[in-house]
């Protein structure tokens, strides 16, 4: 079968983990993924250097929508200084699968989303200037 | 399983189908792709993004590349003039293919978006004021919205879209509304729209439009590939195509335009070729159509074009459209059976080889995926057609568009790849 579609890919697809919305939040951020209308919004309550809360929302495919629930299940409750540092391998190895380019970018968009909101950057550890490809 | 045939000309709307006499069997074994070797056998449903190419077209530049590559044009040795010869010969062929009046009424680009984009700096930038209007259709691929929306930018030119009805068709009863004000100076549509599929009645909207004093564009990135067209019958003044959705090489496309408005427009690009004389301060532009062919252009890509237009004729467009048709029916018919499956866009007999769907529940992104598993390769995304998405309120779809060496195997492959997917999806 498919790697792309494993059972822990599935399963956080099918039942999401942090999936909602928090009102009230400290900051929201949503952004899209233009290639395939993926998008994700993210609220955050933050405090302490630690992000107390995360809910995210929105639609698009299986590897988008599992690697928000995964990546917001493992945030969750973290210092700020330890997210800062999660990068494009960490997303990977929570999916635990190799992607090509096309399907990259839906997986880092949940990332992207997650560092755009709290500190408002769009780069991260391992990633060059010109975005995921 | 019987097969859905629509009824010849007549029926008001339906498009004619006629018998398709090739065999696509024994057309598909010109087409190297699927001999070569792989994992599975490639199942190709992505034609209306780029078609294969066969092999006179591969050998042809080949033949280029390894007997007269030279520069065209100002070379005065032999395989220069052979060169010249070659691209030329191209240019002429082509303008026959769509029944231009003189192959100078065809310009070489590198696809149908520069295409569009040379309407709109040399045409556009020249004749549109402050006040005016362009009509256009909400089913434009991006390459007919964001040129204007670049001159819109520019100017007061004001943007008016001929509305779509349910079934994915024009409102053609609206267009002399969009019309009436006189302030409409070009109509530019999609011939074959590459998500809906939808055939829009070029030569109606083409009267309508001339009959209001405005200029027509038509798109025929999809139609000019899979469909006789023929410029002069549909009465327009600019026809943009491509040749790698017609069985020839990208970075080539084609502009045919009137010939009293080609020579009255000024060039695109400016540089080497495109000119008769130049001082270090003006220039004076050649004739056409080498005024708007600046620099040196894709000698090998357009002897590809002449050989995919010698193939493509030699099949004949009318039974390549039947067989594109026939597919699509049969498709749809198919497609019918897989429950929470929507397609975009009209009924069969009012569609070319082009079928966009959404599956219940399923992301196209994961759909395309599931099926490339097998194999089986479908476009998923919005086709560079996103206002045309945001009117339909879906994000994306997943598309299967067939061309003249497509099979209802090909078909049937990705009936049971869906299947696979709602399988893997089910909650």
């Amino acid at each position: 079968m498919n790697e792309l579609f494993r059972e822990n890919i599935l399963e956080h697809y099918k039942f999401p983990r942090c999936h909602g919305t928090l009102d009230p939040a400290d900051v929201t951020f949503e952004d899209a993924n233009p290639l395939c209308g993926d998008r994700i919004r993210m609220d955050f309550r933050i405090g302490d250097g630690v992000l107390k809360d995360v809910r995210f929302s929105g639609h698009g495919c299986s590897i988008s929508q599992a690697a928000a629930s995964m990546l917001c299940e493992h945030v969750q409750g973290r210092p700020l200084d330890e997210i800062k540092s999660i990068g494009k391998d960490d997303v990977l190895e929570m999916l635990g699968i190799e992607l090509g380019p096309v399907r990259l970018k839906c997986a880092l968009l949940a990332l992207k989303t997650l560092k755009s909101g709290i500190w408002g950057v769009t780069q991260w550890p391992g990633e060059d200037a010109d975005g995921a490809l | 399983m019987t097969e859905t045939r629509t009824e010849p000309a007549g029926a008001p709307g339906a498009l004619p189908a006629a018998p398709a006499p090739f065999d696509p069997r024994i057309v598909r074994a010109d087409f190297p792709i699927f001999a070569t070797p792989r994992e599975k056998p490639l199942v190709y449903l992505d034609s209306a993004a780029t078609s294969q190419k066969p092999h006179p077209v591969l050998q042809a530049m080949d033949r280029y590349y390894t007997t007269c590559n030279a520069n065209i044009h100002r070379g005065v040795y032999a395989i220069a003039e052979q060169a010249t010869a070659l691209y030329e010969d191209a240019r002429r062929r082509f303008a026959t293919f769509v029944n231009a009046a003189s192959p100078r009424e065809i310009i070489f680009t590198r696809n149908s978006t520069e295409a569009i984009n040379l309407v709109a700096h040399a045409w556009g930038r020249h004749y549109l004021k402050d006040g005016d209007a362009i009509v256009l259709t909400p089913m434009e691929h991006h390459s007919n919205l964001v040129p204007w929306h670049i001159l819109a930018a520019e100017r007061a030119v004001e943007l008016r879209f001929i509305p779509l009805t349910g079934s994915g068709e024009l409102d053609l009863d609206a267009l002399p509304g969009l019309l009436a004000d006189g302030r409409v100076k070009l109509v530019s549509f999609v011939h074959v729209s590459n998500v809906l599929g939808t055939v829009n009645p070029a030569a109606e909207i083409a009267r309508i439009a001339k009959a209001h004093g405005a200029t027509v564009l038509v798109d025929a990135s999809q139609s000019a590939a899979h469909m006789p067209v023929d410029v002069r019958a549909i009465g327009a003044d600019f026809v943009a195509c491509t040749a790698h959705k017609l069985l020839g090489p990208t970075g080539i496309g084609m502009l045919w335009g009137r010939r009293e408005l080609l020579e009255a427009m000024p060039p695109f690009l400016g540089g080497g070729e495109m000119i008769r004389e130049v001082s270090l301060t003006s220039s004076k532009w050649n004739e056409l159509p080498w005024k708007f062919e600046a620099g040196t252009m894709p000698i090998a890509e357009a002897v590809g074009l002449g050989a995919a237009v010698a193939y493509l004729e030699a099949l004949g467009m009318e039974h390549v459209f039947a067989h594109d048709r026939e597919l699509v029916a049969y498709a749809m018919e198919r497609m019918a059976e897989v429950e929470g499956l929507k397609i975009l866009g009209p009924a069969a007999d009012r569609r070319g080889g082009v079928v966009a769907f959404t599956l219940e529940g399923i992301h196209p992104h994961d759909v395309a995926t599931v099926l490339d598993a097998d194999g089986v390769c479908v476009r998923a995304g919005h086709h560079c057609a996103m206002p045309l998405h945001d009117l339909l309120g879906v994000p994306a779809s997943a598309r299967a568009s067939f061309h003249c060496y497509s099979l209802r195997e090909e078909v049937d492959a990705m009936i049971t790849g869906l299947r696979r997917a709602q399988k893997i999806f089910a909650r």
